[in-house]
């Protein structure tokens, strides 16, 4: 019965996962990911495209700045914002995706898109090596369906001079250490990110993607 | 904490993955997407692939090998080899890679650095550069001269200058590939990796030389490289063995150094 459930949920219900692709971002390594795991993904630019989303990813590479101006540009700022306060669909934002959400970037002291309180910071660059690049431990703080399948701790490819900051505790869903530990990953409701790049992580980050592709907007 | 990476590095030509000694004789060994996608299958941590004729053939990277290598490898991928300006950067990064490797280019036009850390992130640039140890000298105090165009021309350049330099410009990381090295399968040059590690905070990248797991270690534990390249002993056939990356990681952690360790893959339950 749960797998006639499954099948039926798949099949029955359209999951399009829609992925915002700018000119600085890796989106097209994202659908890479979602065409091997035979999940339908699409690239969207337009600010239509993202209203009409059922489930929206932020990719990222690149600096805060450029990423908001780039978004800035396509028109789409309103509709991130109205499609993730108001109509509440599934976002996953990632890196930049994941540092934009917040309030203010530190990375050209930019204000970004607010709708996460707190800021992002630059790693310490006398302690360590900056920028942060490599497979780290991410260590989750709470289970839910965006983890599932994967163990408490997993390891994760972090490309970062930056990290966010967040004011709410409760949004940190996952931490790694780095000279210290900061925010690797963020819940608030609808809205999922993390700083790491599950696209490039092997088979725990596409068990994420496949995962965040799997949930059900509420 | 970060781990120790372990980068699985292709020379291509034609498509084809080929093995020099030295920066010469080369032999073809097999395509780059098939070996590719075997290597990302054994867990590596991530792959860099040479596109090592387009340069002297004055053509433009292999962007469908590019392309097809990207849809089967879901680690970082670094490309390099006939990068003349951004544009070019942009379609390599547009067909899939995640870094951009520049080498003799970065010497000849070092502003290259520059742009691409600010167009793309500094992230997206790594600084390969081919030394070879040389005497001391007042020009080269380092005694690493930096060489071009697969050890054919000497820049007079010192290597641990010129890594400095390249930090300054706006590079992401730093690969230091030994030309004495190269292909000998005797370990890896530790002064000059340890020298330039010490002396850059980004990170860098061990390359030249690696035959069997203790060199591995050898750089890991002697230097502060936060990679190391590793090629003829996972595939070539003019080594006395090859490795698995498995076996290679197993060692590695056996020997104290940091590593993603090795999943079992059915855990994640991604198809079915």
């Amino acid at each position: 019965m749960r797998f006639l459930c499954v099948g039926l949920y798949f099949s029955g219900v359209k999951i399009m996962v829609s992925i915002i692709n700018y000119k600085a971002g890796n989106a097209p390594s994202v659908l890479n990911a979602y065409n091997m795991l035979g999940i339908e993904a699409k690239l969207i630019e337009s600010p239509e495209d993202v209203l009409g989303a059922e489930k929206l990813i932020l990719p990222g590479v690149g600096s805060a700045g450029a990423t908001m101006d780039s978004l800035g540009g396509m028109g789409v700022i309103g509709p991130i914002k109205y499609m993730l306060k108001e109509k509440k669909i599934n976002f996953l934002g990632i890196c930049i995706g994941l540092q934009v959400l917040f309030e203010f970037s530190e990375e050209g002291n930019v204000g970004c898109l607010g709708l996460l309180k707190g800021k992002v910071k630059k790693f310490d660059a006398g302690a360590m090596r900056v920028p942060q690049i490599g497979w780290n431990k991410a260590v989750f703080l709470d289970s839910d369906e965006i983890n599932k399948n994967l163990e408490a701790h997993e390891y994760f490819y972090f490309v970062n001079s930056y990290y966010v900051d967040p004011s709410e505790k409760g949004d940190v869903f996952a931490e790694t250490d780095y000279g210290g530990v900061f925010t690797s990953m963020v819940r608030h409701e609808n809205i999922y990110a993390a700083q790491f790049h599950a696209e490039k992580s092997g088979e725990a980050g596409l068990t994420l993607l496949k995962n965040f592709a799997g949930l059900k907007n509420s | 904490m970060l781990t120790k990476r372990l980068i699985a590095c292709f020379d291509v030509r034609g498509g084809m993955v080929t093995k020099a000694h030295k920066f010469q004789d080369n032999i073809d060994i097999e395509k780059a997407g098939v070996i590719a996608k075997k290597i990302y299958g054994d867990q590596i941590d991530e792959i860099i692939f040479y596109d090592i004729t387009a340069s002297s053939e004055k053509r433009k990277i292999d962007l469908d090998t590019v392309r097809s290598v990207a849809k089967q490898v879901f680690v970082p991928f670094t490309v390099g080899g006939g990068i003349r300006n951004l544009d070019d950067m942009y379609e390599v990064l547009k067909a899939g890679a995640e870094k951009i490797s520049i080498d003799s280019m970065a010497v000849r036009n070092p502003d290259i650095i520059k742009e691409g850390s600010i167009a793309f992130g500094r992230q997206c640039i790594v600084l390969s550069m081919q030394v070879k140890k040389v005497a001391k000298t007042e020009k080269i105090p380092s005694g690493y001269e930096i060489a071009i165009d697969g050890a054919r021309f000497f820049t007079g350049m010192d290597a641990l200058e010129w890594a400095k330099k390249g930090e300054a410009l706006g590079a992401g990381e730093i690969c230091v590939n030994s030309i004495d090295n190269d292909g000998t399968h005797m370990g890896y040059d530790i002064e000059i990796t340890s020298l330039i590690a010490e002396n850059v905070n980004i990170p860098v990248i061990a390359s030249g030389g690696a035959g069997e797991p203790a060199h591995l270690s050898e750089v890991f534990t002697k230097t502060k490289a936060d990679a190391a390249i590793i090629s003829s002993m996972l595939y070539s056939p003019r080594i006395s063995r090859n490795y698995s990356v498995s076996e290679l990681k197993s060692f590695l952690d056996e020997s104290g150094v940091n590593v993603r360790p090795i999943v079992q893959k059915e855990k994640y339950k991604l198809f079915g």
